[in-house]
């Protein structure tokens, strides 16, 4: 029973060793092509890896050690594009600061609402599959249209607008400001990405065998401590998954901000993603950007190793 | 599925009607937005912005939509967009299948480092790889077309990630009868592993078509002008039109939903069980 749930997910050690130590080869037909059977089954995947992932990759940061604009000489300038952006720049640490806002945010955010709307749907008797169904609903949708209709919501005289000044009361123009455009951007994420946490979420939930609910009404639990003693730990794999993966998107935000905002106003929800961006593609300091783009590289990574260690204290994998 | 000699106790008949009844409210105020669009797609321009707001159009203009498609050429970018996503699909699921096969089934020195490897490419943000990405593009002529849009967005690893973990699962007696007789392991891959893997290719098919369907920086990147410009693309463009129509882009949202919409009704079910494999859940 306890086999069938709470596989270890992407990330945990025992894939990887797995991966290691049982490389899928068995005393069967242990021809001696296989070497190169393998390399020509690989060679597809390879070459467009190494093409458009590691080229690109180790080119950008070469780029950022350099002042490349285009137009002009490049010159190799060592650190000066990393010290100018943590001592010059007049709008780095805040477009830092509000990237990791945004992500710690709208992290939590995330995960308890689309943990406590799991729950609160995996108790009721009919309608799941619907409700389930209707937060995921703008998940596969494109993130640019979906704030365009936030757009015309919010902006003013727009719908927000109009039904607030029903009651008599004013709005301030929620997109010109710069704390309410950020929390505008928190939503509509919220809004479009809820739902894939939410389904990752009840699918962990319903992988729980109804035996060990059985076991714990026998000792006399109350719901609370069946939430906090078996569901949380039950489902802590796939509560980790849903956490690195959703920091690892969320860092790196950038349609919604350039279709609902452009990072305004003034550079209040510019985001690294935004800014890259715009260094790169708007004034073309391709040099000065992939600095930039290191430096959130930087920042996913970290994040991801944080998790990776805090892991051990909280998620139960289950053998 | 949970017991429900449990779940009653704490949970009594009064609280669970209101358990469900929240849970519509919640639902229907959720949706409002999706209402509030195709509302205002069906809408004169002055009677957007009307005063008191009005939940219905008092004209239903279907022509908005027809006007949105030759606005700007809407039609175009729907075929794009549905090219650009067909063809991606088509070869991550070949090249994925290629190499999921050799990590899952083949002998080679080094195949659970390379593997680790192919995993943290997944961790690379798309916004390092962009600017020499472009930087190449340029180099070989490429900018604004279609092959920009495709072939370098065409090999991300996680296909063979989720492949492999579904090629593992599958019993090696069926492929060990193929061995003895002499198949080619491409046969055994093809005849075996494809029939039998097809939730998992299906999966992976639902979750590339989606995402490079709603796409935005590399096509606003390497795309210049409205020929080659994919959907999410073509809508920025209205947005850059003097005075916003605000009717024809609320058509244009309403018309690049759809496919997200489509599938995702069809293949909820399929979308719920394929989650959980993804996450590890329900591979090994």
């Amino acid at each position: 029973m306890a086999q069938q749930i709470a596989r270890p997910s992407l990330g945990h050690p025992r894939v990887l060793d797995r991966a290691r130590a049982r490389p899928a080869v068995e005393s069967y037909s242990p021809t001696r092509s296989d070497p190169w059977t393998a390399l020509w089954f690989l060679l597809p995947s390879l070459l467009g890896l190494i093409l458009f992932l590691v080229v690109p990759l180790v080119a950008s940061l070469v780029l950022s050690f350099t002042n490349w604009q285009i137009i002009g000489q490049a010159r190799f300038v060592g650190f000066s594009n990393y010290v100018n952006l943590t001592t010059r720049d007049p709008i780095f640490w805040q477009v830092v600061a509000n990237t990791v806002l945004f992500t710690v945010e709208y992290l939590l955010l995330n995960i308890g609402i689309a943990l406590g709307l799991a729950v609160w749907i995996s108790r009721l008797s009919w309608g799941k599959r619907f409700f389930r169904l209707a937060f995921f609903l703008p998940t596969f949708m494109p993130m640019v249209g979906i704030a365009l209709v936030w757009q015309l919501m919010l902006t003013p005289r727009g719908l927000v607008d109009g039904v607030i000044a029903l009651t008599g009361l004013g709005l301030p123009n929620v997109l010109a400001e710069s704390t309410l455009a950020l929390q505008a951007l928190v939503l509509l994420t919220l809004w479009s990405h809820v739902g894939y946490n939410l389904m990752l979420f009840g699918a962990a939930l319903e992988s729980i065998p109804e035996s060990y609910l059985d076991a714990a009404a026998i000792d006399g639990a109350s719901g609370w401590q069946n939430f906090w003693l078996i569901k949380l730990p039950m489902i802590s794999p796939s509560l980790f998954f849903g956490t690195v993966l959703t920091a690892i998107t969320t860092l790196q935000a950038f349609d919604q901000v350039y279709a609902l905002t452009r990072g305004g106003p003034g550079s209040s929800t510019a985001t690294l993603g935004y800014a890259i961006y715009n260094q790169g593609f708007v004034t073309y300091k391709m040099g000065y950007a992939s600095a930039l783009a290191w430096i959130l590289f930087a920042l996913i990574m970290l994040l991801t190793i944080m998790q990776l260690r805090l892991q051990r204290r909280w998620v139960h994998y289950d053998q | 599925m949970t017991s429900d000699v449990i779940d009653t106790r704490p949970w009594p008949r009064a609280m669970r009607a209101g358990l469900h009844g929240g849970m519509v409210l919640l639902v229907a105020t959720f949706l409002f937005p999706f209402f509030w669009m195709v509302s205002n797609a069906l809408r004169t321009d002055a009677e957007i912005f009307a005063v008191p707001p009005r939940l219905l159009p008092d004209s239903w203009e279907w022509g908005n939509f027809s006007a949105a498609w030759s606005y700007l050429p809407f039609g175009q970018f729907f075929l794009n967009s549905m090219l650009v996503a067909a063809a991606i699909t088509a070869i991550v699921l070949v090249v994925s299948s290629l190499a999921a096969y050799a990590f899952a089934r083949l002998r080679f020195p080094g195949n659970g480092g390379l593997f680790l490897l192919y995993l943290a490419t997944l961790m690379v943000p798309q916004a390092v790889i962009v600017i020499p990405l472009f930087l190449m593009m340029s180099a070989i002529g490429w900018v604004d077309t279609y092959q920009a849009l495709i072939i370098p967005m065409a090999f991300s690893s996680f296909g063979t990630f989720l492949l492999r973990q579904f090629f593992l699962t599958i019993p090696r007696e069926l492929e060990e009868a193929a061995l003895i007789d002499g198949a080619t392991r491409l046969r055994i891959l093809l005849t075996v592993f494809v029939p039998l893997a097809r939730p998992a290719l299906g999966l992976l098919a639902l979750f590339t078509f989606t995402g490079q369907w709603n796409s935005f920086l590399w096509p606003l990147i390497v795309i210049n002008g409205p020929e080659h410009a994919t959907i999410p693309l073509g809508l920025t463009l209205f947005q850059g039109q003097q005075g916003i129509e605000w009717n024809y882009m609320m058509a244009g949202a309403t018309i690049s939903m759809l496919p997200g919409f489509l599938l995702t009704v069809l293949l909820h079910r399929f979308i719920f069980k394929g989650i959980a494999i993804g996450s590890g859940l329900g591979g090994r």
